[in-house]
């Protein structure tokens, strides 16, 4: 579960603390944007620290490294690893083939750690003209990939437009990384809301992203947190639908009939998984809690 | 006839100060007080000596004290709070008499019963007349409630009210009464309004202060006191004041009518009568300036002595305490069986004082302590405190940003919070947490003489200070 | 590894350490200034010494000037100090 994604500033001992308590259910700890060319290295070490001492309970941990024309991303894997995040975000992906030396460098790292294969996951940021384009190719590059971020800002200045709070402007993008991601079987995350005051727009702009078919929201404010939870968490009448499909399905069973409706609809293979889904989500909601 | 004089010193001579006895005073004006430091001065350059100085509290401003206990013009204080400056120097061992702490409940108690008199009380009066009727509300330094300063006014020997704004008489609002006056002087300035607004009136932006607020929300709406009659207090200070604005919208939404706000009164507070969450506030100090208009203009907000805010009985028969449903309160150290530490910091130095903590504890139905588990490295909850405050047995239950811990002795809220499916951790389990990121605390030494003693509302010495070693 | 040239990493914000490191010729000195020396000065004391020992470093100045910061906060701003403080003499400004 995916709802909310949050980014914590590598370099910041305080904020990465705060990380253990947060309601988010992925924290993304960074090493790129948030921490300035001299201070990587320390960044790195003080990630490293956290992730072998901090107890951040059920929530997932997300290391963003520097993306991979860098000089940084190499050193960013090898003070990394060894504390075990279960996901590493490259930024400014652009092709299968960047995913693709990603993996390689991680499948080393894991039998060198003595690791099962495959366990370090990947979460490729898409924020250039072209990654939104390639984006089937980055989703099925390799089988680590287990969603797809979209990064709303760096791309917008790629595409030469202004970012505005309606986001008409990534309205491609967003549909096109969905699309790819579920092509792919994937989940797929919308780019942060940046205004941390305006709570009435984060939430009109998360409805929208859930919508279109987003499983979360990234996070750059906590105060944004309680919002993205709820708008991305099934609601009481979802749930009482998905419940209600489940029973007419068990009812149709115990009679052993072929098809069966609910209020005169017809509950098809597709709305069964769909129920299934929201069940799912409202359970895994409900252990967090 | 007036009671007019031209200076502090005619007030001191013609009331009859002489070595040994004791001034009263008190800190609506809080750290913007002049008043106290020009009476302390005018009795130094009188030939003045040990002076015993009781106040409802002592702040940052009222440094050139130290300077006076040194050359031994003043040779005892007591006080219900006392802030950073002068608890270093207290805590270092300034003063060779302990310093008594009361409560704001206990101080008017003591002074009502005669268990501690008081030979000359020193008003500061935001506004008065030329026979001594005073109000808070009215003048370039008004600061609103008197609340502190009544039982003083009513039970020293003599009583000189400070101002800097002399009206015409009568004043018709009066907080104070020229029955309970001797003497009127005015000086230049009384004090600066900004300083009676606290450093800590702000709601926090800190994300993890605002997640302790909302756990404290919940568990007060899980606590089945939440209905309309509801009354409740706040003190200053980021998470708190949270608290109260998800508190206020909280009511609003279930359209729940409270019957009163108490405390120090914040704009929050003002704000949460204005939009009817309560019937009136009781106000014994105002915080910040809004509270300050609002006690003047809206007559909701009404001004209360510190004797009917949290007298104990049996000295009063009944105080508002003992009606109030919801406390929120503030620790900086807590032990296993809730006993809390409000006046010294890590390091024992003394930094604050019950004030009202240990009144409203006792009184409320449900005291709730909202404190950060670990603060910069210390944790929260420790073997043995500095100092114990307020008794565990008063306090129900503590919000962290890693979840509630409730006094075993309260099944009922237990339940409660269990059903509201919180967060719950017993007090074993949240000192544990903190240790397994901060380590076990060495214990601070308290093996230095007795600097200040802690007297409970009902007149027990409940904990002793010790002299920290440099 | 040597403390060969100054160096520093950390920050003086709430919850980390600034650490500063420098060499003197002198055997290890460890200046520690914190707002909870009182009760744990003397475990990071120890732990610094004890690391620096292991990392091979006998001689120089390292002065933490602590903001609260916990054990392995201390340790990662610590690493990277001396990281920065054992490379040999950087290429500086027109030298080669």
């Amino acid at each position: 579960m995916r709802r909310s994604m949050m980014f914590l500033p590598g370099n910041s001992p305080s904020m990465l603390i705060n990380g253990c308590v947060l309601p988010a259910d992925s924290l993304i700890l960074d090493l790129e944007d948030a921490v300035a060319p001299d201070q990587k290295d320390a960044a790195r070490e003080l990630v490293r620290g956290a992730l072998e001492h901090f107890d951040f309970g059920r929530r997932e941990i997300v290391v963003r490294i520097n993306d991979l024309e860098s000089p940084y991303w190499e050193a960013d894997l090898a003070t990394i690893l060894p504390g075990r995040p279960s996901v590493l975000m490259p930024p400014k992906v652009a092709s299968g083939a960047t995913i693709q030396k990603l993996a390689a460098a991680l499948g080393a790292k894991e039998k060198e750690l003595g690791l099962a294969d495959g366990c370090f996951k990947i979460l490729p940021l898409i924020e250039t003209a072209m990654g939104v384009e390639k984006a089937l190719e980055i989703a099925q590059a390799s089988p680590r990939v287990v969603a797809l971020f979209l990064g709303g800002e760096d791309l917008s200045a790629d595409l030469r437009c202004p970012r505005t709070k309606e986001g008409k402007e990534i309205f491609y993008a967003r549909t096109r990384l969905i699309v790819a991601a579920r092509a792919s079987g994937i989940d797929v995350i919308d780019t942060p809301f940046t205004d941390t005051d305006d709570l009435e727009g984060l939430k009109k702009d998360a409805s929208f992203a859930r919508s279109l078919g987003f499983s979360g929201k990234a996070v750059i404010s906590p105060r944004h947190l309680e919002t993205v939870n709820q708008v991305f968490s099934p609601g009481e009448k979802e749930i009482l639908w998905a419940k209600d499909v489940m029973a007419v399905i068990a009812e149709g069973k115990r009679l052993g009939k072929g098809a069966v409706s609910l209020h005169g609809k017809m509950v098809d293979k597709p709305i069964v998984m769909r129920a299934e889904q929201i069940l799912a989500t409202a359970r895994a909601i409900e252990e967090v809690r | 006839m007036d009671k007019v004089l031209k200076d502090i010193k005619q007030a001191l001579q013609l009331a009859g100060l002489r070595d040994g006895m004791t001034l009263s005073f008190h800190h609506h004006l809080r750290n913007g007080d002049f008043v106290l430091n020009q009476v302390l001065a005018a009795a130094d350059q009188l030939g003045f000596r040990d002076l015993h100085v009781n106040t409802s509290s002592l702040f940052d401003i009222h440094a050139p004290l130290i300077e006076l206990i040194r050359r031994g013009v003043v040779t005892h204080l007591e006080c219900n709070y006392m802030s950073a400056r002068i608890g270093r120097e207290i805590s270092h061992g300034l003063l060779e008499d302990p310093v008594i702490f009361r409560t704001h409940g206990g101080r008017p108690a003591d002074i009502a019963q005669g268990r501690s008199p008081i030979d000359i009380a020193f008003i500061a009066a935001p506004t008065a007349d030329k026979m001594g009727n005073i109000s808070g509300k009215y003048g370039p330094s008004a600061c609103g409630s008197l609340g502190y300063a009544m039982a003083d006014a009513a039970y020293a020997k003599k009583v000189v009210a400070v101002t800097d704004h002399l009206v015409p008489y009568p004043l018709a609002d009066v907080s104070i009464s020229e029955t309970d006056v001797d003497y009127v002087v005015e000086i230049d300035r009384i004090g600066n309004p900004e300083g009676i607004v606290s450093g800590t009136t702000k709601i926090t932006r800190d994300p993890i202060g605002l997640l302790m607020a909302q756990y404290a929300c919940r568990a007060i709406d899980a606590s089945g006191l939440l209905k309309d009659g509801f009354s409740f207090q706040t003190g200053a200070g980021g998470a708190s004041l949270a608290t109260a604005a998800f508190l206020k919208d909280l009511m609003l939404e279930k359209k729940i009518h409270g019957s009163f706000g108490m405390g120090g009164i914040t704009a929050y507070l003002v704000q949460m009568l204005e939009e009817g969450c309560f019937e009136s506030l009781m106000d014994v100090q105002c915080f910040d300036l809004e509270a300050v208009r609002s006690i003047r203009e809206d007559r909701r907000h009404c001004e209360v002595s510190a004797l009917k805010y949290a007298g104990p009985r049996p000295d009063v028969k009944s105080s508002l305490v003992d009606n109030l449903d919801v406390v929120i309160l503030g620790a900086t150290e807590m032990d296993k069986d809730f006993n809390v530490n409000v006046h010294t910091n890590s390091q024992g130095e003394i930094m604050g004082g019950s004030g009202g903590h240990s009144d409203t504890a006792a009184g409320a139905k449900m005291a709730m302590i909202i404190a950060p588990l670990i603060r910069a490295r210390l944790p929260l909850i420790v073997d043995q405190l500095a100092c114990i405050s307020t008794p565990g047995e008063s306090i129900d239950c503590l919000v962290t940003q890693y979840g509630l811990a409730v006094n075993p002795r309260r099944e009922d809220l237990l339940a409660r919070f269990k059903e509201a499916k919180l967060p719950l951790l017993t007090m074993e389990e949240l000192q544990q947490k903190a240790e397994s990121f901060s380590g076990k605390p060495q214990p601070l030494d308290l093996s230095g003489r007795v600097v200040g003693k802690v007297r409970y509302r009902d007149g027990r010495i409940i904990s002793e200070l010790h002299e920290v070693k440099d | 590894m040597q403390i060969r040239r100054e160096a520093i990493a950390g920050t003086l914000e709430s919850s980390d350490v600034l650490i500063k490191m420098e060499p003197s010729g002198h055997p290890l000195e460890v200046i520690l200034s914190s707002p909870v020396k009182a009760q744990y000065g003397a475990s990071i004391e120890a732990q610094v010494r004890q690391w620096l020992n292991e990392a091979g470093v006998s001689v120089g100045r390292v002065e933490l000037e602590d903001k609260g910061a916990l054990d392995c906060t201390i340790m990662a701003r610590l690493k990277t100090c001396l990281a920065r403080a054992s490379e040999p003499e950087k290429a500086e400004g027109g030298q080669a």
